[in-house]
C-alpha cells in the first residue's frame, strides 16, 4: 500500500512558541475541548469523571502504545483488537474453570492471568514472522490474523461473554487507591467498612488501580522507546530499512519483538478488559479497536510511513478522542457525531503532518 | 606478507541470474584497489558479499591471513570491514550522531542499574571526529534529512572513521559532490591509505580512479576480465576493458 | 531452477510444468476444490437454487471488490466502502419512503429514488478522492475518517425515523428474477406468473445480480481496455512516471475514489431492494471480505497490479465459502479462520508464481 504524496514537500519554518504550538496541536486542542466541555457538559469537569475517562481509556492506552512501535517501524497491526478478544476470552475460560472447581480465587486470578498472557505472544510472533521471514505485507498479515483470532475466540466462547468469574475480579479492576469518606475516615486499596447504599455517593475516590496500572505500563514504554537501543533502532529501522540493516541491526529479529510487543499489550488489555467488566469478553467487529489505536497514534504525530511517532503523542490522541465522546455525551449530543468529529480530527492531524514535516 | 583482505572464487547467483561468477583478487594493507565495470558488472554484488550484506554461494574470504564467515553485516563490521554505501545507508529521521553510532549505541547507567542512550557521550565523540575530518556541519543534533548530499557523504565517510576501520569499501564516493568535495574526499582516501588501511573503490569517474588507486580490477557481467597496475596502464585501456574491446588475463 | 526440475533436453519436466500450471490458477483451482467439497458435503448445494443462492447473497462482496479493485491498483485503499454502502441503503430507504409519501407512486419514486441516492452516494469518494490527491492525506487515514462520517450521518439519518417502510415494488424487484419458467407452460420475464397450488416454477437469475454484474462488466471493461484504465495502472506502478508522461493524477485520483464510492452506494442500493430496509453498518462486514477478495485475485497492495476478473473470481470463492459453510450448518466462526487463512496463503503463493500470475492477459 504506497502512501507516497504527490506533490512536493514545503518545508515550512517555524520557531519559538508557533513551533512548539503546532507541534502539541493535539494538547492543545485537547486543552481547548476540556474547556468547552467543562461549560457544556454536566458533570464533566469533575474528579470522578475525569477519572472514569482515563479509567474507561486504559484498554486503548494500551493497545495504542504497542501500535506506536508498530507504526514507528512502517507497518501496522491490525490484529490487535481480536488479540485483545482472545486473551479476555481464554483467561476468562481458565478462570471460569477454576472458579468451578472452588480454586481460591487469588489462584484462579493469577493463573487466567499468565495464560492470558501468554497467548498472546503467538499471534504477535506469527505476525512477526510472515512479515520478516516471508515477506507478506504487514497489512495482509495482521489483516490475516485478525480474521484467525476472532475465529478462534468466538470458537472458544460460542459468541458469548464468558461468566462466572471469581468475584474478587471486579474489585481489582475497578479499585481505587485512596478512599475518602468525609467526616468518617480514609482508607487504602478497598471501601471502607460500613459504608454501603447511599452513603457510597459521598465517598471521594481517588487515583482508581487502573490508571496507576497503565502509567506504569506507559512510563516503562516510553523509557523503551526514548533512552534504549531498542527504541532507537525501531526509529532508525521505520526511517530506512537500508541503513538499520547495514548498521548491522539484526531487523527481522527486531521486527518480530515489535510485533510481539504489539500482540503482548493486546494480550495485556485483554486480561485486564477481565478485571475491569468481570467478564471474558470477545470483540466485537464494530468496536474496530485497532482502527481507533492507530487514529490515536497518528493524531499523537506518527506518520503511517514509519520513522515517527513518540508514546506521549498517543496517549495524548487516546486521551482526546476519550474527552470528544464524553464530552459530547455529557453535552447531550448523539454518541454518533463523535464518528464525525474522530474522521474529522484525524484528517487535520495528517495535514499538519503533511505541513510541518520537521516538527515531530 | 599476504593480502589484508582476498576473495577467491566468490560466486553469487540470485536465481538464474549469476552476478558474480567465480572472482578472486587481493588487497594489501596501505592500498588503494579500484573496482571497475559497467553497470551490471557486479560489482555492488561483490561488495555487498565482502560487507556480508550478501552470502556467497561459493568461494571464501581471507581477512588478514585467516578464513573468515562473514554472514550478516555485523560480522564484518565487527572484523573491522567497513562500507559506505552509494546510497550512503542513513536514516534520514535520525539525528547526526546518532547515525554515526547506528547500531552501536553507547549505553550509561542512571540510577544505577538503568541502561540508556549516553547521547551526551555520542554527541561529543561525533564533534570530535568531524572536527578532526574537518568537516563543516552546524549542528549534529539536525536530523540528516536537513542536510545536503556532501554534507551526508561526510557524515557516512566519519561513521566509517570512527569505527577504526582496518578495510574500507566505498560505492561511488564522489558521484553526488562538488568538486572541492570531491578533492577533500580523495584526500582523505590517501590519508587513510597511509594509516595502512585497505580500501577499494567503486567509481565511474576514471579521473579520480587513476588520481588515487594503486591497483585496478575491471569486471564485466559478474566475471573479473582485467587487473592492472594503476601507473602501468591508460584510462583509453581501461575503458576499452570495462566494455569489452579485449579480454586479457591479469 | 534446481537442475532436477530440468530434463535430459534442458526443458522443464512434465511434473514442473504441471505444478505451474495448477499454481498459476490456485485460485480457479481452490474454487472448484471448494464447490466439490461443499456438493458432497451440503445438500442442496449443486442445483440452480444453490447456486443463484451464492450469486444472490455475493452481489455485496462483488460490488464492493470492484470497487476496491480499482483503489488498490492505484496503490491506495479505500476503507470506507462498508459504511457507504450502509449509509446508501439508508438514504435510498428513506427518500423512496420520503418520494412516496409525496404521492409520487412507486415506480418514479423507486427509480428518483435509486438516481439521487446514486448521485449521493458520489460525495464521499468525491471527498475521499480530494483528500488523498490534494491534500496529501494517507488513504488509510482518509477512507478510516470516512468510514466514521458516513456511519455518523447514517445514524442521524436513521434517528430522525427508521428507513423501512418501503413500497412492494422495491421488494419484488430486490428479490426477484430475469426469467420465469413453468414446465410446460412457458416463460415469463421479470414478473411472477400466477401459479396454481403446487405447480412447480423455476426462478433463473435475480434481478439484483443482473444489475450487479451489469456495471461490474462495464466498468472491468473500462479497466481493461481504456485509457482511463491505463492510466490507473500507471499511477499504481509509478506515480512520478504517470505524472511525468502528463497524466493529470489528481483528477484521475478523485474520479477512482468516486468510483469506488458508486460501487459501494450499488451496493447500497441493492440491500435495500433485497431486505426492503437500510441499515447504517449493512456492509461493515465486508470490508475483510472486498479486501481479501482483491488479494486473492492477484492485486498487490502496493498498486499496479489486479484485475477485476481476478477480483470476482477471489470475491466467488468467499461466497461460496459462506454460502456453503451456511448450508453445511457450520458455525460462521470458522469462517473468519478460513478467511484469514486463505488471506496469507494468497500472497504466499503469489510470492511463489511471481511473474506468471501477474503477467498481462
Amino acid at each position: 500500500m504506497s502512501n507516497e504524496s504527490i506533490t512536493v514537500k514545503r518545508k515550512r519554518e517555524l520557531s519559538g512558541v508557533t513551533a512548539v504550538l503546532a507541534r502539541e496541536w493535539a494538547t492543545v486542542f485537547l486543552f481547548l475541548l476540556v474547556v468547552i466541555f467543562s461549560f457544556t457538559g454536566r458533570g464533566f469537569f469533575s474528579l470522578n469523571n475525569f477519572q472514569n475517562v482515563l479509567h474507561l481509556s486504559t484498554v486503548f492506552l494500551l493497545l495504542a502504545a504497542g501500535e506506536t512501535f508498530v507504526i514507528i517501524t512502517g507497518g501496522i497491526d491490525l490484529s490487535v483488537g481480536f488479540v485483545m478478544g482472545l486473551s479476555s476470552v481464554l483467561g476468562a475460560k481458565v478462570m471460569q474453570i477454576m472458579q468451578a472447581a472452588a480454586l481460591p480465587q487469588p489462584l484462579s486470578m493469577v493463573v487466567g492471568t499468565i495464560v492470558g498472557l501468554s497467548i498472546s505472544i503467538i499471534p504477535g510472533w506469527v505476525n512477526g514472522v510472515l512479515i520478516t521471514k516471508y515477506n507478506v505485507p504487514p497489512f495482509i498479515a495482521t489483516l490475516g490474523m485478525w480474521g484467525i483470532t476472532n475465529g478462534i475466540t468466538l470458537k472458544i466462547c460460542q459468541g458469548f461473554p464468558v461468566a462466572y468469574l471469581p468475584p474478587k475480579l471486579v474489585e481489582i479492576g475497578n479499585g481505587f487507591l485512596i478512599y475518602i469518606y468525609p467526616g468518617k475516615g480514609v482508607t487504602f486499596f478497598h471501601k471502607p467498612a460500613g459504608v454501603v447504599g447511599t452513603q457510597i455517593r459521598e465517598l471521594i475516590r481517588i487515583l482508581p488501580f487502573s490508571i496507576i496500572f497503565s502509567t506504569a505500563v506507559l512510563l516503562f514504554l516510553w523509557h523503551l522507546l526514548k533512552n534504549t537501543k531498542f527504541g532507537q533502532h525501531t526509529y532508525a529501522i521505520g526511517g530506512s530499512m537500508n541503513a538499520a540493516i547495514r548498521s548491522g541491526i539484526d531487523v527481522k529479529k527486531h521486527l518480530v519483538k515489535v510485533y510481539i510487543l504489539s500482540s503482548f499489550l493486546a494480550g495485556m488489555a485483554g486480561v485486564f478488559n477481565i478485571f475491569q467488566t468481570g467478564v471474558g469478553n470477545f470483540t466485537p467487529f464494530s468496536a474496530m479497536y485497532e482502527l481507533f489505536a492507530i487514529a490515536a497514534v497518528v493524531i499523537g504525530g506518527a506518520s503511517l510511513m514509519g520513522g515517527k511517532g513518540r508514546i506521549v503523542g498517543s496517549v495524548v490522541g487516546v486521551i482526546l478522542l476519550a474527552v470528544i465522546s464524553n464530552g459530547l455525551s455529557l453535552s447531550g449530543v448523539e454518541p454518533f457525531y463523535r464518528f464525525i468529529a474522530v474522521g474529522v480530527i484525524l484528517i487535520i492531524a495528517v495535514i499538519m503532518d503533511q505541513l510541518f514535516p520537521d516538527l515531530f | 606478507m599476504g593480502y589484508l583482505l582476498e576473495v577467491r572464487n566468490i560466486t553469487k547467483r540470485f536465481g538464474g541470474l549469476v552476478a558474480v561468477n567465480n572472482v578472486s583478487f587481493g588487497v594489501n594493507a596501505g592500498e588503494v584497489v579500484g573496482l571497475l565495470g559497467d553497470n551490471g558488472a557486479g560489482k555492488s554484488t561483490l561488495v555487498k558479499v565482502i560487507s556480508g550484506v550478501h552470502q556467497p554461494d561459493e568461494g571464501k574470504i581471507f581477512f588478514e591471513g585467516k578464513e573468515i564467515k562473514i554472514n550478516n553485516p555485523m560480522d564484518a563490521l565487527s572484523l573491522g570491514i567497513e562500507t559506505i554505501y552509494q546510497d550512503l545507508a542513513l536514516a534520514e529521521n535520525l539525528n547526526v550522531y546518532s547515525n554515526i553510532f547506528l547500531g552501536r549505541e553507547k549505553l550509561k547507567r542512571i540510577l544505577g542499574f538503568i541502561k540508556v542512550l549516553d547521547h551526551d557521550y555520542m554527541y561529543s565523540e561525533s564533534k570530535a571526529i568531524l572536527d578532526r575530518l574537518d568537516i563543516k556541519i552546524p549542528s549534529l543534533r539536525n536530523k540528516i534529512r536537513m542536510l545536503s548530499g556532501g554534507q551526508r557523504q561526510a557524515v557516512a565517510i566519519s561513521r566509517s572513521i570512527y569505527w577504526d576501520a582496518k578495510f574500507l569499501i566505498m560505492d561511488e564516493p564522489t558521484a553526488a559532490l562538488g568538486i572541492a568535495e570531491q578533492k577533500k574526499v580523495l584526500d582523505l582516501v590517501r590519508t587513510l591509505r597511509s594509516q595502512g588501511i585497505g580500501i577499494i573503490i567503486i567509481s565511474h569517474q576514471l579521473y579520480d580512479v587513476f588520481s588515487v588507486t594503486d591497483r585496478l580490477v575491471i569486471m564485466r557481467r559478474g566475471e573479473k576480465v582485467a587487473e592492472r597496475v594503476t601507473k602501468e596502464t591508460t584510462p583509453d585501456e581501461v575503458v576499452s576493458l570495462i566494455v569489452g574491446a579485449e579480454t586479457v588475463n591479469a | 531452477m534446481g537442475i532436477n526440475q530440468l530434463n535430459t533436453t534442458g526443458e522443464l519436466t512434465r511434473g514442473r510444468r504441471l505444478f505451474i500450471y495448477v499454481g498459476q490458477r490456485w485460485a480457479l483451482m481452490f474454487l472448484i476444490f471448494e464447490f466439490l467439497v461443499f456438493s458432497a458435503a451440503a445438500d442442496g448445494f449443486f442445483t440452480a437454487r444453490g447456486v443463484q443462492i451464492i450469486f444472490f447473497f455475493g452481489t455485496a462482496i462483488f460490488l464492493l471488490g470492484t470497487a476496491e479493485t480499482f483503489v488498490i491498483i492505484t496503490g491506495g485503499i479505500d476503507l470506507s466502502i462498508g459504511f457507504v454502502m450502509g449509509f446508501a441503503s439508508v438514504v435510498s430507504a428513506k427518500l423512496i419512503v420520503a418520494f412516496m409519501k409525496a404521492g409520487m407512486g412507486e415506480v418514479w419514486s423507486i427509480v428518483i429514488g435509486i438516481a439521487l441516492t446514486l448521485l449521493i452516494g458520489l460525495i464521499p469518494g468525491y471527498i475521499n478522492g480530494v483528500l488523498v490527491a490534494r491534500f496529501n492525506v494517507p488513504p488509510f487515514i482518509a477512507t478510516f475518517s470516512m468510514l466514521g462520517i458516513a456511519h455518523g450521518v447514517s445514524e442521524l439519518l436513521i434517528k430522525k425515523g427508521a428507513a423501512k417502510n418501503l413500497p412492494h415494488l422495491a421488494n419484488v424487484i430486490g428479490n426477484g428474477y430475469l426469467f420465469y419458467i413453468v414446465p410446460g407452460k412457458g416463460l415469463s420475464f421479470l414478473t411472477m406468473p400466477a401459479i396454481r397450488r403446487g405447480e412447480k416454477i423455476i426462478q433463473l437469475i435475480p434481478n439484483v445480480v443482473v444489475i450487479t454484474f451489469i456495471f461490474i462488466f462495464i466498468f472491468g471493461f473500462i479497466l481493461k481496455r481504456t485509457k482511463f484504465g491505463q492510466h490507473t495502472y500507471a499511477i499504481g506502478g509509478n506515480i512520478e512516471s504517470a505524472i511525468k508522461a502528463g497524466i493529470n493524477v489528481k483528477r484521475h485520483l478523485i474520479k477512482v475514489y468516486m468510483i469506488s464510492s458508486f460501487f459501494s452506494t450499488l451496493a447500497g442500493v441493492i440491500y435495500m431492494l433485497k431486505y426492503i430496509t437500510g441499515k447504517a453498518d449493512a456492509g461493515a462486514s465486508f470490508l475483510l471480505d472486498s479486501i481479501v477478495a482483491v488479494v486473492i485475485g492477484g492485486a498487490s497492495l502496493y498498486g499496479g497490479l489486479g484485475t477485476v476478473r481476478g477480483t470476482i473470481l477471489g470475491a466467488l470463492i468467499l461466497a461460496v465459502l459462506e454460502t456453503g459453510l451456511r448450508m453445511m450448518g457450520v458455525s460462521t466462526f470458522d469462517k473468519y479462520i478460513a478467511v484469514g487463512v486463505i488471506l496469507i496463503l494468497a500472497v504466499l503463493i503469489d510470492q511463489y508464481f511471481p511473474e506468471i500470475i501477474h503477467k498481462e492477459e
